[in-house]
């Protein structure tokens, strides 16, 4: 950056660390950017007006960075795609039983977006195809605007269950991605110990997971998938199996560590309250076969803390909004579940 | 993230020892002592009985000419460990079975793991063999050790043999399982972390059906043990098993139960092996440290 006004320079700052992109973009954005800034700031200053309250009002004109960030994100093709995708599976019975019909869905880079819906609506499977662990029967998903073939290095996946491997302790687990992916055992010892301490969990380095107890279990999830830095990250209701005080902390915790890499989160969960918590944008699906019922923005300020922004009236408001129509899926899934059981 | 370590604590360190520990610990002592104790009472108790039932000879209760007797059996012991028995010396005999059962064990576990892990894998070959296998593990195999004996002869081999067909399909039986049962989450999870289907051999299935495996290795050894001895007692130079073969031959009823200590003695130090090669491959698992958490 060749600005050294601390105006601009703080500005340009805040921008860069909200661009969800890689450096050589955000490269190009700042550069304009900061011409536009400069020529903006030169009228004002030519009409006699000191410089620093000339850039001030530049950039206010120009707009606040977080927005902006979006903006651009929402201008570039989409982080993740999905077009009229269709999802069947072959029951052990011989019949095929359709998880998703037409389902129509994008999230944008650096974008943290949550589908809710109710249980079986094919939450989980959206994950699958977006991962590539499984293929569409019918219709389109695009990751980074490129077809899915197959398991994509982009990819991080958090599962519901415990997925880490029991064999290992949880230094070699969370080296395993780099581990697999060719880099030296020291080195990817190195990065996990950094992983390890960032979750909280230094000092357990030697300990397997029947040691630990279930949230250390997730925390260390957590440094696995986030370890290999992921540009989109994939997390199937990770905390739905944690009591509530250790979720929150998770969830604060998780929001941090998003803060930092902006990648494109697809978080599935069944609880309402913890989707808005999280998210830009909530999806909901409906009663399987899933499809998109209806999309809604989050405008909650960021950073959030997790155990106070449900008490932010805008929170309200959108939980009443979202819930009108979570409602009538729930309530469809309810009515199946006891004819079944009946 | 200061928030997150310190609910992070470990769960098995604790405050110092009590006196409410130190009794326990003295409960548990006086425990083992009085266990061990009442051990050696059951053995002297039977042995006992046995030696007081045979004393009186024919007339007694128990004939030491069918039922042999403690005594006669140390001296039989005794005599082989001195003199060496009809087939030579007693740790000859001991060695070629032992011979014969590790290279049959080892022969059969190989065979058994490799077999295993591929019809575990391969959809196509587990169906065209399923009841080939099925059918072939129906059968007592026992039968078999004629047929080595009539093509390969004599000499170690026809044992060896003999225990490898008893060995493999405990094992096979159980790596197929092993590999079949691997948690599919486990393998997505490898999967996305970016392993590539040999790696994920490597890094999964392999660790995930180890203890499987494991579990079959402690039956296994004792069925090459039986392999051997049978094999032997088929027809041999050599070996515990033409011993009790020879024993029986002769109405040497203490001939056949020193062979059968003997065995005992050498199937025990196996299963000791076993559990602590268990303990060392596989220290991932919950009951491997649970000696940690009953202190």
């Amino acid at each position: 950056m060749t600005v050294t006004t601390p105006v601009l320079r703080d500005y340009l700052a805040k921008l860069e660390s909200e661009l969800p992109f890689g450096k050589k973009e955000k490269r190009e954005i700042l550069l304009e950017a900061e011409d536009h800034l400069i020529e903006d700031a030169a009228r004002d200053e030519a009409k006699g007006m000191g410089v620093d309250e000339a850039e001030r009002r530049a950039t206010r004109r120009f707009g606040d960075p977080q927005v902006l960030a979006r903006r651009f994100a929402e201008e570039r093709a989409p982080a993740i795609e999905l077009r009229g995708v269709t999802k069947r599976f072959l029951t052990p019975a011989g019949t095929a039983y359709t998880a998703l019909r037409d389902l129509n869905l994008s999230v944008h880079v650096g974008e943290f977006c949550a589908i809710v819906g109710p249980t079986g609506c094919g939450k989980s499977t959206t994950l699958a195809l977006i991962s590539g662990l499984e293929p569409p029967s019918e219709g389109e998903v695009l990751v980074d605007a490129e077809p899915v073939t197959g398991v994509s290095k982009a990819v991080g996946y958090v599962f519901q269950v415990d997925a880490v491997f029991p064999w290992k302790n949880v230094l070699d687990n969370v080296a395993t991605g780099p581990r697999l992916r060719g880099v030296e055992r020291s080195e990817a010892n190195r990065l996990a110990r950094d992983w390890i301490s960032r979750v909280g969990l230094a000092g357990f380095e030697r300990y397997y997971p029947h040691q630990l107890s279930g949230g250390m279990r997730k925390r260390a999830a957590l440094a696995q998938t986030l370890i290999n830095e992921p540009r989109i990250l994939l997390m199937d209701e990770p905390f739905s199996a944690l009591d509530v005080q250790t979720r929150t902390l998770m969830e604060n915790e998780l929001l941090q560590l998003w803060s930092a890499t902006r990648s494109s989160v697809v978080f599935v969960t069944h609880d309402l309250e913890e989707a808005i918590s999280l998210a830009d944008r909530v999806v909901v699906i409906t009663a399987g076969p899933g499809t998109v019922k209806g999309v809604y923005h989050v405008d909650l300020p960021r950073p959030r803390n997790v155990s106070e922004i449900r008490f932010h009236p805008e929170f309200a408001r959108i939980y009443q909004e979202i819930w009108n129509d979570l409602r009538d899926e729930v309530l469809v899934s309810y009515e199946r579940s006891k004819r079944v059981g009946s | 993230m200061s928030v997150l370590s310190a609910s992070a604590r470990s769960p098995f360190v604790g405050p110092e020892p009590t006196s409410g520990d130190r009794a326990r610990a003295q409960a548990r002592t006086r425990r083992r002592l009085l266990v061990n104790g009442l051990r050696v009472a059951v053995a002297v108790v039977v042995l006992g009985l046995w030696e007081l039932g045979t004393s009186q000879g024919e007339a007694g209760p128990l004939d030491p000419f069918f039922y042999g007797r403690p005594s006669g059996i140390a001296s039989q012991l005794w005599t082989w460990i001195q003199n060496g028995t009809a087939q030579g010396p007693l740790w000859l005999q001991v060695a070629t079975t032992l011979e014969e059962a590790a290279l049959g064990f080892l022969i059969g576990v190989g065979l058994g793991i490799v077999f295993g892990a591929a019809l575990g894998r391969i959809r196509l070959l587990a169906d065209v063999f399923a009841p080939y296998i099925k059918a072939l593990n129906a059968m007592p195999r026992v039968v078999l050790g004629s047929i080595f004996i009539i093509t390969i002869g004599y000499g170690i081999w026809s044992k060896v043999a003999l225990a490898v067909v008893l060995v493999f399909f405990v094992v096979f039986f159980n790596a197929f399982q092993g590999v079949r049962e691997v948690d599919r989450v486990l393998l997505a999870n490898a999967r996305i972390l970016g392993a590539s289907e040999r790696q994920l051999a490597t890094h999964v299935i392999f660790p995930s059906a180890l203890s499987w495996i494991l579990a079959s290795l402690h039956t296994s050894f004792g069925f090459a043990l039986v392999g051997a001895v049978v094999g032997e007692y088929l027809g041999a130079i050599h070996g515990i098993g033409i011993v009790i073969a020879t024993a029986q031959a002769t109405f040497n009823p203490n001939g056949v139960f020193a062979a059968m200590l003997i065995l005992a003695l050498v199937a025990v130090t196996a299963e000791f092996g076993m559990t602590w090669l268990e303990n060392r491959l596989i220290k991932w698992r919950p009951n491997a440290v649970a000696e940690i958490q009953h202190i």
